[in-house]
């Protein structure tokens, strides 16, 4: 099991990625798409069990490090890697 | 005056901004992330570059590198702080000044001689300015645009915290056309345009920028 931490700009913040990337999509004909927003996503391994006191500790490291609240918001929750969905689907 | 100059990893424009306050008269001490301690210096430049590889966020890391927990406390005491660049990325990460640099608003990295209007010519570092001045310095970043809440741009602007405005076209979305801010006592400065590379005719636009530099020597024999 792991800790996912996900980091998206805040709504009210211009983002130009996002914007560059809703773009390229159009010129590649997926005109359905009407927005993208551009994040990141941090997947934990962690020692403990993920009880609810790991979940405060990563939240902590989150908004420390892993997120600038000036610009962004992040959500903390628990699940597994892409890598081991991937597998699973295998 | 002793101005210590920090070198992170993936700083790019230490040497320069060691050769503008020697230009301005000054002692230039090189710094290491890693150290510790100050080595006794008057003030501190946080140079240009893309520390840590502008991994995360540009400045996350560097923020918490050695040296920032003895820049941040001398900072707290009045020392005087200059983050050019990267270094003002630092500082906005280090809370030392409000704000962030989000990425240009046109997505292209920019390079030119910016045009800049000098709003506060009181602080450590523009004190050999006057208010309204014009000057050229190269800017040269890929994430320079200046955002804040709305509530911290209006208290920026009426305490008088805007240092430096973009004149002319705003190269890259910054708010209210901010190049650069102070912190409340008018010590620590964070601005994104070069003021280092802008101090002999031979090597920049002009000598615009070495101002930044004497003025805080200055600062210091009126201290």
């Amino acid at each position: 099991m792991s800790v996912i931490v996900e980091v998206m700009p805040k709504p009210e913040i211009l983002d130009p990625q996002g914007q560059a990337v809703l773009n390229a999509l159009h010129r590649l004909g997926f005109t359905e798409v009407r927005g993208v927003r551009q994040g990141k996503r941090f997947e934990l391994d962690v020692d403990a069990d993920v009880d609810p006191e790991v979940l405060r500790r990563v939240s902590d490291a989150a908004a420390t490090l892993l997120a600038n609240p000036v610009i962004e918001e992040h959500v903390v929750h628990t699940g597994e890697s892409v890598h081991a969905k991937e597998t699973d689907r295998a | 005056m002793r101005v210590g100059i920090v070198t992170f990893p993936g700083s790019l424009d230490d040497r320069d901004a060691a050769r503008a306050v020697r230009y301005a008269g000054g002692q230039a001490v090189p710094l290491w992330h890693g150290d510790e301690d100050l080595s006794g210096v008057d003030a501190v430049v946080l140079p240009g570059g893309f520390s840590y590889g502008d991994y995360l966020r540009c400045g996350a890391i560097a923020r918490f590198a050695p040296v920032m927990a003895a820049v941040v406390d001398r900072a707290r005491a009045g020392m005087p702080v200059l983050g050019i660049c990267n270094g003002f990325q630092i500082l906005c990460e280090a809370h030392l000044l409000p704000g962030a640099l989000m990425r240009n608003d046109r997505q292209t990295f920019v390079c030119r001689d910016q045009a800049l209007t000098v709003a506060n010519a009181t602080t450590a570092w523009t004190s050999g300015y006057q208010e309204g001045q014009r000057i050229v310095v190269p800017l040269k970043s890929g994430e320079g645009g200046y955002v804040a809440p709305e509530a911290t741009l209006d208290a920026l602007e009426g305490e008088g915290r805007v240092v430096v405005r973009y004149a002319g076209s705003n190269p890259n979305g910054s708010l209210r056309d901010i190049a650069g801010i102070t912190s409340e006592n008018g010590r620590v400065v964070g601005l994104m345009p070069h003021p280092e590379h802008a101090i002999d005719a031979l090597t920049g636009p002009g000598t615009d920028g070495l101002g930044f530099f004497s003025s805080v020597l200055a600062s210091a024999v009126s201290a």
